[in-house]
């Protein structure tokens, strides 16, 4: 993603539900906005928020994380764990002065193509509007 | 380091919308990279021996692929890697069809920038791979079938006959689910229970097999080759070892109810056998509508039992057991036709489903007929399927073929009967339907391409106004009949709705369960060592079910039967000397996978690897970046993010 004008969003989605969600929309055909960069983990309980922070470092303008929807996580309780630590690091992103909606979060099961194309071209549009990040200011 | 990496056409799926030569001359720049090639499908026999011969020849060890998705493809060329000697974990796949050419396929300019990244990404991975030691774990013979319909059935007695342990466990008081209930099986016309029943009678009779009946599941813990069951078992009162099925205690029993096996249309007593070929064949005390057991209300059923089989005493039992793997069987529920406000369903007397034609047939046929048919029928196709209305948007896939019979056999009872099907399109799609399709239509029954928009019944003749539209023919069809048959789709059973909650299974869009994969692993769930089979995982019929189920008995006896199976090597694993022993990835680990203890100095953890699943969520968890997930590990995320946002690997 080197276009500067172009919004850059890294997606972080685990293996069993969203991944497959993000196939499930281009096994479809269904046409998304290409300003996001999939990272695949094996569930969203991996991502550490200290690797959203570095997304922010080294560029992004948005990160999406996305995981089973609740009672369906395939390690059991993964994603409940994903949602405590991206609600408190939205708090911590407050105090850094970037702004928490620049971090979504999202469940996209295995069959949710459309949802996956709804979620990532709002997040699009979203992030276009917010513009690149200003660490400086 | 000398990495690999192969850009696929995918036949044109990629290539017509990626720039192929470009994301080659990019890849090329790449550090580390020593050789791009290309090649209409990588995954064919030709393809994976290049990739084969270029790992010997060119001393290789690192490989890209960049093609579909790894959830597609990633199995195969693990695989093709591993013949050439490479451990399947430093390959890497950049998925630039699902996630590239596909959804971007309108943007071929943005669509070859985004496979670039993808392919940046993939080799940013690959640098930093690991080769990882294949690991066995042992595995027993013994599997848990939830639901003893005809899946279950099959699927128990495919594993008993082949010398597997089998838990059956069914939540009715009878095993033979839905089928049971059926007058014949299309398009053969063969009876229902004439061939039902010797299955079922099979299935007590194979020592392997350990039948619970009016059980349920209460939880499952635990993993492939290791799940713990604990099945509640509700008492039935009655001693069936005693029981002669004398019928004494029916004769004297003084409720009445609405019996089930003929969807209300008949009563039984609140002690009864559940149906004429029911097996166990015993009887069963309903303590739902017996008059009172605590305090005991009515003995009338104890004071005549002979053989003193009842037993008002019997409490509700928990079994607790272990299973190497699981085959879900739960089949379905059908559509609540109450829900089609439209239909009227359930306030007027002439409109019935099809489920209670299959009882009115069963009954006239054994000359005890429950109700008058009339000599206009009318069927009503997609009740409850195909129906956005009502939320349901798939086609339940029988419907058309079991109007068909059921105005089959209509016709054949009294020939001069006018028999109509109402349908939205007519779907005759297995072995022999369209021959069995157009039978019916030669013996009179008169197919009609409309969707009823509304039904109304005379007050003072009972009959039933239908209105609807002949989209053939173009006109508007108002008509009396004496009778209106909804055929009503299938819908996920109860059973099945609780045990993917219990499971943590994955449901597809109209609630029923997700496959691995629609094609090539269709009995198959994501998670290890548990099956799916019947209409749990979507509408289908006899044959296709008892298919299913034979196929889900097959792909769990091909984990077992080995006695050890390959373990994931995707674990988490710590680093002792930066651990601090402070128990974080202890509290946050689902499978009980890690413990800390003492190590010389000081408290470590120690990560149990064939208990671990690979989620991660120690990794992510830990402060210290002690603990880190095999293939997943942090510097390797922290280079992929780098490489996504095209700055320089930190």
């Amino acid at each position: 993603m080197k276009n500067n004008s172009d919004p850059k969003i890294i997606a972080f989605c685990c293996n069993w539900c969203s991944y497959a969600g993000a196939d499930a929309a281009g096994t479809a055909r269904l046409q998304v906005k290409p300003y996001f960069r999939v990272i695949r983990t094996m569930c969203s309980s991996r991502i550490d928020p200290e690797l959203i922070l570095e997304s922010f470092k080294k560029g992004a303008w948005g990160v999406l994380v996305a995981g089973c929807h609740p009672g369906d996580c395939h390690y059991v309780s993964g994603n409940y764990k994903t949602q405590r630590r991206v609600a408190l690091l939205k708090n911590l992103l407050k105090e850094l002065g970037i702004e928490p909606k620049r971090v979504r979060l999202e469940w996209i099961s295995a069959n949710e193509g459309g949802k996956f194309q709804k979620v990532v071209n709002e997040f699009v549009d979203e992030i276009t509007a917010l513009g690149p990040l200003n660490l400086d200011g | 380091m000398k990495i690999g990496v192969y850009v696929c056409h995918c036949g044109g799926n990629i290539s017509e919308v990626v720039n192929i030569k470009e994301v080659m001359a990019y890849a090329e720049k790449q550090g580390d990279v020593v050789m791009v090639k290309e090649h209409a499908h990588v995954c064919s026999d030709v393809g994976r021996n290049m990739l084969i011969d270029d790992i010997k020849a060119q001393g290789l060890d690192k490989v890209v692929v960049a093609a579909c998705s790894p959830q597609f493809h990633g199995k195969t060329f693990m695989g093709t890697v591993d013949k050439a000697g490479l451990n399947p974990y430093v390959m890497e796949m950049a998925n630039i069809r699902e996630q590239c050419s596909w959804p971007h396929y309108g943007m071929p300019k943005q669509a070859t920038e985004k496979a670039k990244d993808i392919v940046r990404i993939a080799i940013a991975k690959a640098r930093l791979d690991e080769p990882l030691a294949k690991k066995t774990s042992p595995i027993g013979k013994r599997v848990l079938v939830v639901g003893a319909g005809i899946a279950g059935i099959q699927a128990a007695l495919d594993l008993g006959d082949a010398g597997f342990k089998v838990y059956l466990v069914e939540k009715e008081a009878s095993i033979g689910g839905k089928m049971v209930q059926l007058s014949r099986t299309f398009p053969t016309e063969d009876c229902a229970a004439c061939i039902l029943s010797p299955k079922m009678a099979d299935v007590p009779a194979n020592t392997n097999i350990e039948l619970m009946t009016h059980a349920e599941i209460l939880e499952v813990k635990g993993y492939l080759g290791n799940y713990d069951v604990t099945v509640l078992k509700k008492p039935k009162y009655v001693d069936a070892g005693k029981c002669t099925a004398c019928n004494d205690c029916t004769d004297v029993c003084p409720v009445v109810v609405p019996n089930e096996h003929d969807e209300g249309l008949t009563s039984r007593k609140a002690i009864y056998i559940p149906n004429p070929i029911a097996v166990p064949h015993s009887y069963i005390l309903d303590d739902k509508s017996c008059l009172g057991l605590f305090p005991l209300a009515c003995t009338k059923c104890y004071d005549v039992c002979e053989p003193g089989a009842i037993n008002y005493d019997e409490k509700p039992e928990t079994v607790n057991f272990t299973v190497d793997t699981i085959i879900v069987a739960t089949g379905y529920d059908i559509f609540d036709a109450r829900d089609k406000k439209v239909y009227n369903f359930g306030t007027t007397e002439n409109i019935i489903t099809a489920l209670d034609m299959e009882r009115m047939i069963v009954h006239e046929a054994e000359g005890s007929p429950i109700r008058n048919v009339g000599k206009r029928v009318a069927f009503i196709q997609c009740v409850g399927s195909r129906d956005e209305q009502v939320g349901n948007e798939y086609c339940s896939r029988i419907c058309c073929m079991y109007a068909t019979k059921l105005s089959q056999l209509l016709k054949r009872a009294d020939p001069k009967r006018d028999v109509y099907v109402f349908y939205t399109d007519l779907r005759a799609y297995g072995k022999g339907f369209e021959e069995y399709y157009k039978r019916a239509a030669n013996t009179g029954v008169k197919y009609i391409r409309g969707r009823v928009a509304e039904l109304y019944e005379d007050p003072k003749t009972k009959k039933v106004l239908l209105k609807a539209e002949d989209t053939l023919s173009r006109q508007i069809i108002e008509s009396e009949f004496d009778l209106v048959v909804l055929s009503v789709g299938m819908l996920p059973s109860e059973g099945t709705k609780k045990i993917a909650e219990q499971l943590h299974l994955i449901k597809s869009a109209g609630g029923f369960l997700q496959e691995a994969h629609p094609k090539f692993r269709p009995v198959d769930t994501l998670a290890d060592g548990i099956f799916i089979c019947g209409c749990a995982q979507g509408p289908k019929d006899i044959p296709d079910t008892v298919a299913q189920a034979s196929a889900a008995a097959s792909r769990a006896i091909r984990l077992m039967n080995k006695g050890e199976y390959e373990v994931e090597p995707i674990t988490a694993t710590v680093d002792e000397d930066l651990c601090c022993g402070c128990g974080t990835c202890v509290s946050v680990c689902p499978y009980d996978a890690i413990k800390t203890e003492y190590r010389a100095d000081k408290r470590v953890a120690k990560v149990n690897e064939i208990l671990c699943q690979g989620c991660g969520s120690c990794s992510a968890a830990c402060p210290s970046g002690a603990s880190q997930q095999h293939w997943f590990r942090t510097v390797q995320l922290r280079a992929m993010v780098s490489a996504a946002l095209g700055e320089e690997e930190s």
